[in-house]
């Protein structure tokens, strides 16, 4: 799993740091940072994460590649 | 009677049932002003651009109406959820310290252990009875033993707590024609109580920490100095009540509406992990908080074509802008498996609510390990009996029955 | 537009966020036919914001930033490969490697790349690096993990600052220099840049403005320091070049596109204009290297350096490539960026540059918390929040409706009454980083003298600069 979070759309509302601390963090008062390569015992706190963002900034997906079909 | 504003009907009794009806006809003035000079604003995208006004406050002090004079109590001051910016901002930084990020990120994830078992514990008592108050004998007890638990309560206190908080939300029901003043001064010195117990509490905790929110609120302070004492218990009364009270009518207005969908209750029951998706449809669909009713502005604010003065009493119905259909496609459908569902069950904006991720591992775990652990479950013919409250809007009890497929009862 | 929209063949050249969201964006609208993807780096697409944050500060491998794709693109890559040459009229595009790709339609959205140190043989010093790709991250988060005894940041935009940042959280010395009068005035103006400086300053960098570096020194290859054009000098053994960006559009020379040092112009719609101000209806751009105009700037020209507005074009560029003329839409999305650095969360939408005045609506600096609001000709253009994330959505409602400057008074955390002050932003070649948000005004990039269509289709060179 791979995300990438909408930083525009990220009002600091740090929900998924609560239900996934070990894949986002608050850097400083309201800057997030986060791992684009979600570990897989990760995937079902970031999917938690997911649904909770009050303004649905985080975007889960596979890992884009060139193998897609 | 047929002189009752709009807002008259909303927040009587008879209509706590079913408040929506109500909430679209609001949705159709989008501002509407009652004979009272307060305004109720329904629809989706005004409350949100309310929310995140800065002009819009959150203290009462700021009101014009010189009955809210009676909300005053100047032994104690206000805790954040009824100040504003930078105040608030400082208030809340200092008491989100112990409690999440930046400071203690992990702290709501490391309880879901403990959460499940408290929950599995009260489940336990419930497996061999086939006439369950899903109120009092779950949705209750679980939030407020967590909170208790957090915040350092001991849980003998647990009853204490239950009657101050019940004084004290009993206070917000606005239904026209009671003794407002009397039942705020009760409250006023529930509250009173409740912190001085607090105050108490703290003073045992200063200098000897353990491992609650109450000793780190005494005992650690970041770049803004520590909370005085005062503040320390004003916001333990605030995290306390609202740590529980909202999350009662969570859990329990849950399962109500999944017992009300048995496609969607069978669903879930097969696929438990669309249960986070299916909280927020909740927080959507049945929110525990339908209404913000005592913001005011700062200075004249148009919105929607309608001028709100100054001082005037502003009340914001999340529970109607979260079924606005200009947002939300088929608002009226329960729908686990919405997109883009950015609603408003914990506000939005600098007030957003505190404990909204507590409130929602708590819903998650107990919806998740009611619906694995219970037999079959009939609900009664009809709506239950509501909570007073029109602002914090919930049943009084749900009985269920619970059928084959667990231990037999007598 | 010729042919079945939803069909034949479509090329994206520029494998990169607007590339990648593009070609996704094409197959969610329906897109059935045969899709192409070009793209210079050798590998699938990624994202770039992480590199010059939880990438330097050792939490992210580089090579961990890639992209989630939200559905299969079925598309063929050509990766590892560069565009050379467009020939619109045979609707071919070029590559390095010789192929020819032939196209319907072509979505231009090779972006930017880093501006090298202008000296060849000193940016070859070992230690001289610049930061722009997946490469460029992991060589300079490995030269940081080495643990310098000094990094140069040339250039105090977002990158430099950012690095600038993520050395001094490592705890390695670091100076900056900056042309400019303070940090990141060019895209926020001098009352925030004064802001930035203090932050930079509180938190121990050497912040040098209205300075240059007129040499990087080297001994044995190695980069040993800098010379500066006050007289100082610097020992260090990294220096990163942060000079903003180049756009890529040379490649397109000799095409007939309306492609310059300042991108590819295109009107609301993403649709290339020709270098004579025609909208062609088969190529379309999306992305850093696209010029635009807004509505909401006085239809000036944008170029845009901002991750959203590469998201938001690409998405209206693919609907417009795949609809009829009745169904394309506008690009309209206001700009935003954010940034973080020493501690500071900074926000910002519309366009702060496009202002005469600034004030600061709630919070102050001294907080270290603010938002500021910018108006131009007694209209609302900008707001920048630092920490503030919250308020930011209000003053995009301001921006969006043309609301007056200054706003009123009222907030709860605002000055009693609005004190505007000049936003001071000053012309971009007095600064050493490159704006991320240009207006790049009604002027095009190259002046025609004669205009004369004679020999091969591909042979559209007659277009002259002017002395």
């Amino acid at each position: 799993m791979q995300i990438i979070v909408d930083l525009n759309r990220c009002q600091a509302y740090a929900q998924c740091v609560f239900l996934a601390p070990e894949v986002f963090e608050l850097h400083g008062e309201e800057a997030l940072m986060y791992l684009s390569a979600v570990p897989p015992e990760q995937q079902e706190h970031v999917r938690r994460a997911v649904a909770a963002c009050p303004v649905q900034a985080i975007l889960p997906g596979e890992l884009a590649s060139i193998d897609d079909r | 009677m047929s002189s009752d504003t709009l807002f008259d009907r909303i927040t009587a009794y008879e209509n706590r049932a079913d408040p929506y009806p109500l909430y679209a006809e609001l949705r159709e003035s989008k501002v509407a002003r009652q004979h009272d000079g307060s305004y109720l604003v329904g629809t989706y995208d005004e409350i949100t651009a309310l929310l995140h006004d800065p002009r819009v406050s959150s203290d009462p002090r700021n009101l014009t109406d010189p009955d809210e004079s009676v909300f005053r109590d100047d032994s104690l001051p206000p805790a954040f959820i009824a100040v504003d910016d930078p105040e608030h901002d400082r208030l809340r930084r200092l008491a989100m310290r112990p409690f999440g990020p930046p400071h203690t990120p992990g702290r709501i994830d490391a309880l879901r252990d403990d959460i499940t078992a408290i929950a599995r514990e009260l489940i336990t008592g419930l497996l061999g009875k086939d006439r369950i108050d899903l109120v009092e004998d779950f949705a209750y007890p679980l939030p407020v033993t967590v909170i208790c638990r957090l915040l350092g309560v001991p849980h003998d206190d647990i009853p204490r707590m239950h009657a101050w908080t019940t004084t004290i939300i009993t206070s917000l029901d606005l239904t026209p024609g009671q003794d407002r003043h009397e039942k705020r001064q009760t409250a006023l010195e529930a509250r009173r109580q409740m912190a001085g117990y607090f105050g108490e509490l703290a003073r045992n905790r200063r200098g000897r920490p353990s491992d609650d929110m109450l000793s780190a609120l005494v005992n650690d302070s970041g770049s803004d100095g520590p909370l005085t004492e005062t503040e320390v218990m004003t916001t333990a009364v605030l995290l306390l009540i609202a740590g529980h009270e909202t999350t009662v009518n969570l859990i329990t207005n849950g399962m109500l509406t999944l017992l009300r969908h048995p496609e969607e209750l069978a669903r879930l029951r097969r696929e438990p992990e669309l249960m986070p998706a299916a909280v927020e449809e909740l927080l959507r669909y049945e929110p525990p908080v339908q209404l913000l009713p005592r913001r005011t502005p700062l200075a004249d604010i148009e919105i929607a074509g309608t001028t709100i003065p100054k001082g005037a009493t502003l009340i914001l119905v999340l529970a109607s802008g979260n079924r606005d259909p200009l947002r939300f496609s088929d608002p009226d459908r329960f729908d686990p498996t919405r997109r883009d569902n950015q609603h408003l069950g914990f506000g939005s904006g600098v007030h957003n609510c505190y404990g909204a991720p507590l409130a929602r591992v708590e819903t998650q775990i107990a919806l998740t390990e009611l619906l694995s652990s219970l037999g079959p479950l009939q609900l009664d013919a009809g709506p239950p009996p509501y909570r007073r409250s029109p602002v914090l809007r919930g049943p009084r009890h749900l009985l269920v029955t619970q059928g084959p497929g667990t231990s037999s009862a007598p | 537009m010729t042919g079945e929209p939803r069909g034949g063949r479509i090329v994206v050249v520029g494998a990169s966020l607007a590339g990648l969201r593009a070609a996704e964006a094409l197959r969610a609208k329906g897109f059935a036919g045969e899709l192409t993807i070009v793209g210079d780096e050798p590998r699938p697409p990624y994202d770039r914001p992480p590199l010059s944050k939880q990438v330097l500060l050792g939490r992210v491998r580089a090579q961990d930033v890639g992209l989630p794709r939200r559905r299969a693109v079925a598309a063929r890559w050509r990766l590892g490969v560069s565009a050379t040459g467009l020939d619109p009229s045979v609707k071919r595009v070029l590559l390095a490697d010789g192929d020819r790709l032939r196209y319907d339609r072509l979505l231009i959205a090779t972006g930017t790349r880093a501006r090298p140190w202008p000296h060849p043989e000193q940016a070859a010093l070992d230690g001289v690096l610049t930061l722009r790709t997946v490469d460029d991250a992991g060589r300079l988060a490995d030269r940081l993990d080495a643990g310098p005894r000094r990094v140069l940041v040339i250039g105090a935009g977002f990158t430099g600052s950012e690095i600038a940042s993520a050395c001094r959280e490592r705890g390695l010395d670091v100076t900056v220099v900056e042309r400019g009068p303070a940090p990141l005035v060019g895209a926020l103006g001098g009352k925030l840049g004064a802001l930035a400086a203090d932050a930079q300053r509180a938190h121990g960098v050497d912040l040098r403005c209205g300075v240059t570096v007129s040499e990087l020194r080297g001994t044995d290859g190695r980069l040993t320091g800098a010379e500066l054009s006050d007289g100082g000098r610097i020992d260090a053994d990294v220096a990163v070049v942060a000079l903003g960006a180049v756009r890529n559009t040379e490649w397109l020379t000799g095409s007939g596109l309306a492609a310059g040092s300042r991108g590819v112009a295109c009107d609301a719609g993403c649709r290339a204009f020709d270098m004579y101000g025609i909208v062609t209806d088969d190529v379309f751009v999306a992305g850093d290297v696209a010029r635009f105009p807004h509505p909401l700037f006085e239809y000036q020209m944008l170029s845009l350096e901002h991750w959203g507005n590469a998201v938001a074009q690409a998405e209206v560029a693919a609907h417009n490539m795949v609809s009829a003329g009745p169904d394309r839409r506008p690009h309209l999305t206001v700009p935003a960026f954010w940034s973080s650095q020493f501690g500071l969360n900074i926000k910002s939408v519309g366009v702060p540059t496009f202002s005469d005045q600034v004030m600061i609506a709630q919070g102050s600096p001294q907080e270290g918390r603010l938002v500021a609001v910018y108006g131009y000709r007694g209209r609302v253009t900008a707001a920048v929040s630092v920490n503030r994330a919250k308020w930011l959505e209000h003053y995009r409602h301001l921006i969006e409706s043309g609301a007056p400057f200054p706003p009123g008074p009222g907030a709860a955390d605002g000055p009693p009454a609005p004190v505007p002050v000049p936003s001071d932003v000053p012309d971009p070649a007095a600064l050493s980083h490159g704006p991320t948000v240009a207006l790049t005004g009604h002027l095009p990039d190259r002046r025609l003298a004669v205009v004369h269509r004679g020999g091969p289709a591909d042979q559209h060179s007659h277009d002259q600069e002017q002395p």
